[in-house]
């Protein structure tokens, strides 16, 4: 281990961090501020990269770990680390900031300087979220992560603080807050019995034995559950995003949904509650499938390209749930593997929406026609983006939707099938769309604009996602064999294996825990 | 043995997908096309040295590369096999494709887009060859998809024309459903296989004699499912006719000789899972002789040129379901072979045709065309008389083979036998009545609205002026138009195409006809059972007596010479009565297929409107689904019960948050201290004994 290795984490928290305390102090000038942030960005992306090149495959458990006391009491402790459930969601992080960035770049042009601090300081919360290994910190950046976003939906969201900004805004915050406060009473009743904020250790605690009854233990397994599955979000918990996606500037609507729920929910829900989560399992299983059959067919319907592809977020997010709650090493897997495909197409499609709504100042479908012809650049990687989002093979979503989906169906025939239903609507979705907006003849919208196709700065941003939808369709191994070095240790767990939870599952009744 | 490099056959043509793809908007057409012919040329070089020093490999020869989805519990591999059924498909694909990207050089030559073209097309062959060497079902499933893809791409190239991306939309869509039943039987074989190398697997059967439909059926199922899709099939065959917005090059190579029997080569690839699973064999059997007779009923009354041929090649699919329901798998395969060249000819004649009256797609104002375009004539002919099945031409001899194996077959027999007869002589009814239409008679100058009702022109400038209501290849040349034979890029695809046409079914005469079915042989390998499954008895036996459980062969079944000679007989006499129909109706009495018509009005507006089945599974299936999805779960449950909910939990905060704005700044921060406040508030609860029964222990 060199030096770099011991406080290579600290570095990637604070960076953004003390970049968002320069920007504020910057002047106004020129595109300073702008090139300042997407110095930051790519800094920080470039510490990223650090974790997965320097990964030691042969050690188990957290690596690049920090651990010092930081409060004394209560015992609060700086614990960081990383294991293969993170690595590549801090890389993920780390790589859409600078195209964040470069989304925004023309798209925000009043309060710059609050926008790239506020920018900044939410890329801080979010690997924290990703970093933290003591429940105390982690729930700090769970809130931190919140609150910048709320407040750059609301000031920056599409007619620049309008009352549909902040009413998105508000639900948003209410939406995750609520259920925010519950999961602190969680967390806190946690640390009342077990005597420790720090996850390792709580971890080792509460798979020891019965520290709880199993009542109390279940109604803390469900205040944690919540909390993420709204973040998610988890069908029926979406109410939220539709509006989020609508309103938000790119750059947040890019990062609100999927990773940091879905991350939470394997490592707190699943590593904390391996009993409960079981018990939760099928729930959790047949939402995803009806999340699946959902989004999907309510994208169908929608009229506004961002609602449209909030829909289809949710849908295809459900494809993580359901991996997930299969307790398969190939569900869990591709579950993982899924939240960085999804992010990154997701990602794309949302740029590519700014792209137009920059060009012609609409999301609805109906006023766009015949643009394939006027683009083709931004055609071709729009129709890209479309394959990788439903999962053509070779492309990155494929791989996930693939594993999350057998898994699934090997514990349930019934539901893993309804949500391979998802595969043909998602295909009638986005090709409809995609028909609508680019094929047929010119709409007059389309028509008396000016044919401005992808300029240099969007080149840069949407090409390494275009690149990365290919790389990880077609060399998923490179990305699965960490990922799998994190899972693998969760489903280590005895409790946690694929048998029992089949059996579960097929005998309608959870395996036995432990000392019980 | 290490030199084959099976993978260079596949991505040669990407890499000239990606040439022209990223580059070829700059380049000249001379160049773009010289790319795409060499990136084809190429691999069917590759797949002739394969041949040349096939009879020296140990098959199957299996190459692994990197693994491609890799998890502790399930990988699969870039992995190519060999075998005696690869290497008939190479053939066709690399042979037919590059014959047709040749004949692509000219009719394409005047075309906007055409590096795309180009590229798509490179694109297809890349998946298509991708799919017949894979040896798992996930590599398999790549191609599947993937030229799923191209042809979407394809059929969708004019995208400006409505129709044309609507089609290629409707396309992929369906081929999705099919899929949906593709990944569910990849599901299952995980579940119940481990594996998905089709070696593995059929060695597992191989091991299983006890193995007899239960899951192995329902894998069979939903493989089916997934070849309906892709081989347009009955129920998801809706899709073809509609692929015909695709240039005619297309429809040939991807709608005709090879994406559209990927379903067949799937099931013959397979066959270790049908041979286990009767039911699942019955259910192919039944679906290809209903499509076999159904689209060629369909056939009868169309009039666009390309759509009849669409529904000629779903009908002629539906054949080699046939053949593989009945288990004669090297028959479906010499079928596809035969049909390869044949149907590929009739496309590409028929877009010569089209392309020498400038982009007029109609049989009714077609007529007396063989003086203008003999060669197209010609070749046509010899295709005409294959498809029809008349001997010595190639049809006969696959066609036949299918014919006298399902009436061997056990179950269906007879009466499949018969559907597939019936089926020839309406095949030869609606091929001759297409040549006649086309080549005899007189040029008919206005869109005839009736059949048969010719107005005459004699002029050898020809001047077409109707409307062609986007039945047009390509951009605009609609007005005046010389009638002229086509290039020799065109014709020597034609030519080439028509010596196979007639000559490639020599290769699979059977015994009864004093050939020695070489092609059956050669393709034995692959082809032989299994193994009967030992009946129950024989099991429990075996198991009592620890004796090893007996792995029938399957037995040779019976050869009779003498009724298949019979058979054969029939089949040429209905092909005889089908051209001595279409001769009488369309040359002799054309005054006749009017007054027909209008003596069985119900029955002609049925077939002509293809039996009402895209209305009626737009009613059934995708209103309602638009409706659900719009009213009831966008307006009611989203909109109503979710979004209902999210105002007024957003109605209650603004609420008291205008009642607490005097003590609170009321912005959004203020909600973190309320966390704080709410959680300290339920702590103190918890402190105070409310909810001690939880045993939460605070305190």
């Amino acid at each position: 281990m060199t030096s770099i290795d011991h406080n290579i984490l600290t570095w990637i928290l604070l960076l953004p961090a003390l970049g968002a305390v320069v920007t504020a102090l910057l002047p106004n000038r020129g595109k300073l501020v702008q090139s300042w942030a997407l110095i930051i960005a790519l800094a920080t992306f470039v510490l990223t990269l650090h974790l997965p090149t320097h990964f030691d495959y042969n050690h188990p458990g957290f690596q690049f770990e920090i651990n010092r006391i930081w409060i004394a009491s209560p015992p609060i402790r700086y614990h960081l680390g990383v294991d293969g459930l993170s690595v590549w969601l801090l890389v993920l992080t780390g790589f859409l900031a600078p195209i964040g960035v470069l989304a925004s770049w023309r798209a925000i042009d009043t309060r710059v300087k609050e926008f790239y601090s506020l920018f900044l300081l939410q890329q801080t919360a979010m690997l924290g979220v990703f970093l933290a290994l003591d429940l105390m910190v982690y729930y700090a950046f769970w809130e931190l992560s919140l609150v910048p976003m709320a407040i750059l939906i609301a000031t920056f969201g599409r007619d620049h603080g309008s009352r549909a900004s902040s009413r998105a805004a508000i639900k948003f915050f209410l939406y995750t807050f609520i259920p925010s406060a519950l999961f602190l009473v969680g967390i806190l009743a946690l640390y009342a019995r077990t005597g420790t904020f720090d996850y390792v250790e709580m971890k080792a605690r509460l798979t020891q034995g019965t520290v709880f009854g199993s009542e109390a233990m279940w109604l803390i397994s469900l205040s944690f559950l919540v909390a993420f599955a709204v973040k998610v979000p988890v069908f029926p918990l979406h109410g939220w995003l539709g509006d989020v996606f609508s309103e938000a500037p790119t750059a947040m609507a890019m990062v609100v949904a999927g990773k940091l729920g879905l991350y939470s929910l394997i490592r707190f829900h699943l590593g904390l509650f391996p009993f409960e989560s079981h018990r939760v399992a099928h729930w959790m299983i047949l939402l995803a499938a009806l999340g699946i059959l959902y989004g999907a067919l309510v994208a169908l319907v929608q009229n506004d390209l961002k609602r449209l592809l909030a829909f289809g977020t949710v849908s295809s997010l459900s494809f993580c749930t359901l991996g997930i709650y299969t307790f398969a090493l190939n569900g869990l897997d591709g579950a993982v593997f899924h939240i960085l495909s999804e992010s990154i197409t997701g990602g794309a499609l949302l740029v590519l929406f700014g792209v137009m709504y920059e060009r012609y100042g609409t999301y609805e479908i109906e006023r766009y026609g015949g643009l394939a012809a006027r683009v083709p650049r931004l055609a071709t990687v729009f129709l890209l983006s479309t394959l990788a989002l439903i999962g053509l093979p070779i492309l990155n979503g494929f791989v996930g939707e693939f594993l999350t989906l057998s898994s699934g169906f090997a514990v349930s025939h019934l539901w893993g099938s309804l949500g391979t239903i998802g595969v043909i609507l998602s295909a009638a979705y986005m090709l409809w769309m995609v028909q609508r907006v680019f094929y047929g003849p010119e709409s007059p919208l389309v028509h008396r604009s000016p044919a401005r196709d992808l300029a240099t700065r969007e080149h840069l941003a949407l090409w390494p996602m275009a690149i990365l939808m290919v790389l990880m369709g077609v060399f998923s191994p490179y990305w699965i064999r960490v990922i799998d070095h994190g899972v693998h240790a969760l489903s280590n767990t005895p409790a946690v294996t694929h048998n029992a939870a089949a059996a579960a599952l097929v005998h309608g009744r959870p395996p036995v825990r432990e000392g019980e | 043995m290490n030199g084959l490099h099976l993978w260079l056959i596949p991505v040669l043509p990407l890499v000239g997908f990606l040439l022209n793809g990223l580059l070829g908007h700059r380049l000249p057409k001379a160049l773009v096309s010289t790319i795409a012919l060499v990136f084809t040329a190429a691999p069917l070089l590759l797949v002739l040295r394969v041949y040349d020093s096939f009879s020296a490999l140990s098959l199957p020869y299996i190459e692994r590369h990197a693994a491609w989805i890799a998890t502790p519990v399930l990988h699969a591999d870039f992995a190519f096999a060999l075998d005696q059924l690869t290497l008939v498909m190479l053939l066709v694909v690399t042979g037919v494709g590059f014959l047709i990207h040749i004949y692509s050089v000219g009719y394409m030559a005047h075309e906007e887009g055409y590096w795309r073209f180009f590229a798509y097309l490179n694109l297809f062959m890349f998946f298509m060859l991708t799919l017949v060497l894979a040896e798992n079902f996930l590599l398999m499933f790549v191609g599947w998809e993937g030229v799923g893809l191209a042809s979407y791409l394809l059929i969708g190239f004019y995208f400006k024309k409505h129709s044309a991306a609507k089609a290629g939309m409707k396309a992929f869509i369906l081929n999705r459903v099919g899929d949906f039943g593709f990944l569910l039987a990849l599901f299952l074989l995980i579940v119940h296989f481990g594996t998905l190398s089709f070696a593995d697997i059929a060695g597992q059967i191989a091991q299983h004699p006890e193995w007899q439909g239960g899951f192995l059926t329902a894998v069979a199922l939903l493989l089916v499912l997934g070849a309906t899709g892709k081989s347009a099939q009955i129920p998801l065959y809706v899709w073809l006719p509609d692929a015909m917005e695709g240039p005619t090059p297309v429809s040939a190579l991807i709608h005709a000789a090879t994406m559209v029997t990927a379903g067949i080569y799937m099931v013959v690839r397979t066959h270790a899972i049908f041979d286990r699973a009767p039911l699942a064999l019955m259910v192919v059997a039944i679906i290809g002789a209903a499509t076999a007779f159904f689209a060629a009923t369909v056939g009868i009354l169309q009039t666009d040129i390309k759509r009849l041929l669409a529904y000629s090649t779903i009908s002629q699919l539906g054949y080699m379901f046939l053949a593989c329901g009945a288990a004669a798998y090297s028959a479906a395969i010499f079928h596809l072979l035969t049909h390869a060249f044949f149907k590929a000819l009739l496309f590409l004649a028929a877009g010569s045709v089209i392309h020498a009256i400038g982009g007029e797609q109609d049989m009714r104002v077609m007529g007396g065309l063989r003086k203008h375009i003999p060669v197209t004539f010609w070749t046509m002919t010899m295709a005409v008389f294959a498809i029809s099945g008349f001997p010595p031409f190639s049809g006969f001899f696959s066609k036949d083979e299918i014919l006298a194996e399902v009436f061997r077959s056990p179950d269906g027999g007879p009466f499949l036998w018969a559907v597939g007869l019936v089926t020839a002589g309406v095949t030869s009814f609606y091929m001759f009545r297409l040549w006649y239409l086309t080549f005899f008679g007189h040029l008919r100058l206005q869109p005839a609205h009736q059949e048969g009702l010719p107005v005459a022109i004699d002029d050898e400038l020809l001047e077409t002026e109707h409307s062609t209501n986007g039945h047009h290849h390509g951009a605009a040349h609609h007005h005046t138009h010389h009638i002229h034979e086509s290039p020799s890029s065109m014709l020597v695809p034609l030519v080439l195409l028509a010596i196979l046409s007639v000559a490639g079914g020599w290769i699979g005469i059977p015994n009864s006809l004093g050939g020695g079915d070489r092609f059956g042989r050669f393709l034995e390998p692959v082809t032989h059972g299994t193994g009967a499954p030992p009946s129950f008895e024989q099991v429990s036996i075996a198991m009592r007596t620890g004796a090893p459980i007996p792995t029938a062969e399957v037995p040779p079944r019976p050869e009779d010479p003498r009724t298949e000679r019979k058979l054969a007989g029939c089949s040429v006499l209905a092909a005889l009565l089908g051209w001595f129909l279409a001769d009488t109706l369309y040359r002799r009495k054309p005054e006749l297929p009017a007054r027909i018509a209008a003596h069985s009005r119900a029955l002609y507006s049925l077939v002509l409107n293809k039996y009402w089945i895209d209305e009626i599974y737009g009613f059934l299936i995708v209103k309602p689904l638009l409706i659900l999805s719009r009213y009831a779960l966008w307006g009611g449950f989203d909109r109503g019960l979710i979004g209902g909910g999210g105002h007024f939990l957003a109605g209650v905060a603004q609420g008291s948050g205008s009642i607490l704005r005097r003590i609170q700044s009321g912005n959004i921060r203020s909600y973190a201290g309320w966390l704080a406040i709410g959680a300290a508030a339920i702590l103190l609860l918890a402190y105070f004994g409310f909810g001690a029964h939880l045993h939460l222990g605070v305190g």
